[in-house]
């Protein structure tokens, strides 16, 4: 009915109206907002973030089998043929003595005391059979393999489990269950605040207009015609909201990743964290219009339900 | 057009009724002349009209509509159908003489279109011609008045109430809205209007109804004066 789109504009107007004229007023209102959906984004990314280098640095876990010196060839490949036979290993593979001595020679390019030292000895490092796991949680297996003792003849040292990296990933495991926690929690207390302020902003919006409110009623407006304008600020609140949180968090990605310059911080990546955030950018902005535009009109729907009453016998 | 059937309104149980047992019958198309001393109950029936209050007893029949079997979400219909001058005016301050004319319309959903064709044909007649860009505030009291008039027949009420549309005037300004009034009344709206200015009432050769301490007092056709 063309009536129905008429006054649809007309509340839409008025919603859009008020919006401007309670600029003051709903600053409060926007910024708690902008705060909750700014926390939502962080979590969502942090959670991301953290599971990426969890995985990254799980697909580097290894096992390093140190080899005796005099071990012969085909010991040498029975032994791998043993260990590849094993289900969780993924691959195997060898360093003999002298790459060993390379990689390491490398690995200590400033330390010049260390570079004289190992050229006036022999070749004291061993070669070794580095395996690379599929679950690296499950290292039974192959710890009871190589523990056995036909195969702990063969080992020149301790079996490295690469222990101080599984360190690692139980930090972050933690690290990340917090986050996610702490995300939770913050959401909900700050959506409840959110709610809280606009709720009493819109309070006050219709404390400040009761007059033109009441006479909107006794000219018979109906509910819709008087409740809208204001749901339709909040609904307002929410995206506008959505859109500062979005581009404050797209400011701060551009300047950390040209100011720090550093992809990892630590156990970050904030590499990762860019990239993800500009490839799953419309579906972040569509949930966090989404979830500003909800929070919005939950509130203004009870703001508006409780603060315009309309019984037909009362003066209220 | 309009029926009370022993009506009764109580706001506190305590005290007296501000309406007992009232029956009134209202044709459509007459004018008639609500008069009382203040707090004797006119305001009360007007309110009962309206809808802003609920009797405590008795049966209201307005337009056809029974008000008992009414719901809350059918009030604002009702509100349409009946045009309403207030005692205060209640005109919005911040809009002009066109704009609180219009509002009345807009709030039914008419295009802009038709509300720049209705309202100035409506400021005419009740003589505000040339005003339509005027502030509340810049008006006199009768000028007012008259935008409230405007405001309350631009829909083209079966009924229109007017509750004290002199009370404050002078009497030049007091006849000029009385006779804006008939102008309606003569297009064919039932008119109802209080008032307590005596004056008025002896010079209208109209129907009065005479309230006091919550009861009709008297129901007189062509009333000359009150005796």
């Amino acid at each position: 009915m063309p009536h129905r789109w008429i006054s649809f504009r007309r509340i839409v107007g008025a919603g859009c109206q008020s919006f401007v004229r309670n600029a003051w007023l709903s600053i409060a209102a926007m910024a708690v907002m902008t705060i909750t959906l700014t926390i939502v984004l962080f979590s969502v990314i942090a959670n991301a973030t953290f599971s990426k280098t969890i995985a990254d640095i799980r697909s580097h876990i290894d096992v390093s089998v140190y080899l005796v010196d005099g071990i012969t060839e085909q010991q040498r490949t029975d032994l791998t043929k043993q260990i590849q036979s094993i289900d969780n290993v993924k691959s195997v593979s060898y360093t003999t003595k002298e790459q060993a001595l390379t990689q390491y020679k490398q690995q200590n390019q400033g330390n010049v005391s260390l570079q004289l030292a190992i050229s006036e000895t022999d070749n004291p490092l061993p070669a070794s059979l580095h395996i690379k796991l599929y679950d690296p949680d499950r290292i039974n297996d192959i710890k009871k393999f190589l523990d056995k003792p036909s195969v702990k003849a063969l080992q020149s040292d301790e079996t490295s489990y690469s222990g101080d990296q599984k360190v690692a990933i139980d930090k972050i495991t933690k690290a990340t269950t917090f986050i996610r926690e702490a995300g939770i929690v913050g959401v909900i207390i700050f959506a409840i605040i959110s709610m809280l302020i606009i709720f009493n902003t819109i309070q006050m919006a219709i404390f400040n207009r009761r007059e033109e409110l009441n006479i909107m009623r006794l000219l018979g407006a109906t509910k819709w015609y008087i409740r809208g304008p204001f749901i339709v600020e909040s609904v307002l609140y929410g995206v506008v909201s959505a859109l500062i949180s979005v581009a404050v968090c797209n400011g701060l990605f551009a300047v950390s990743s040209t100011t720090l310059n550093a992809n990892s911080l630590g156990l970050l990546d904030i590499g990762y964290a860019n990239r993800y955030f500009a490839a799953h950018f419309w579906a972040i902005l569509g949930v966090q219009i989404g979830l500003g535009v909800f929070i919005g009109v939950v509130s203004s729907l009870i703001a508006t339900q409780r603060y315009l009453r309309f019984k037909g016998g009362s003066t209220s | 057009m309009i029926l009370l059937d022993r009506v009764s309104k109580s706001y506190n149980p305590k005290t007296a009724p501000a309406l007992e047992r009232i029956s009134l019958h209202i044709e459509p198309k007459e004018f008639v002349i609500i008069v009382g001393s203040s707090g004797a109950g006119k305001s009360t029936l007007l309110k009962l009209l309206t809808r802003e209050e609920k009797p405590t007893s008795g049966k209201i029949i307005v337009g056809g509509i029974d008000y008992e079997h009414l719901k809350d979400k059918q009030i604002p219909m009702l509100r349409r159908k009946i045009g309403v001058v207030f005692q205060d005016f209640k005109l919005l301050p911040g809009r002009t003489v066109f704009e609180n004319v219009a509002f009345a319309l807009e709030i039914i959903g008419v295009s802009n279109r038709e509300i720049k064709h209705t309202v100035p044909r409506v400021l005419d007649i009740v003589g505000l011609k040339g005003k339509e860009d005027r502030y509340p505030k810049e008006l006199s009291g009768g000028e007012r008045q008259r935008v409230a008039i405007a405001r309350a027949i631009v829909r083209q009420p079966k009924i229109l109430i007017a509750d004290e549309p002199t009370g404050n005037l002078d009497p030049k300004h007091a006849w000029d809205v009385i006779r804006v009034l008939e102008k309606i009344n003569h297009y064919g709206t039932t008119v109802l209007l209080t008032t307590h200015n005596q004056e008025i009432v002896n010079k209208l050769k109209r129907r009065v109804v005479t309230i006091e301490g919550g009861h009709i007092a008297s129901d007189k056709a062509n009333a000359g004066y009150k005796s």
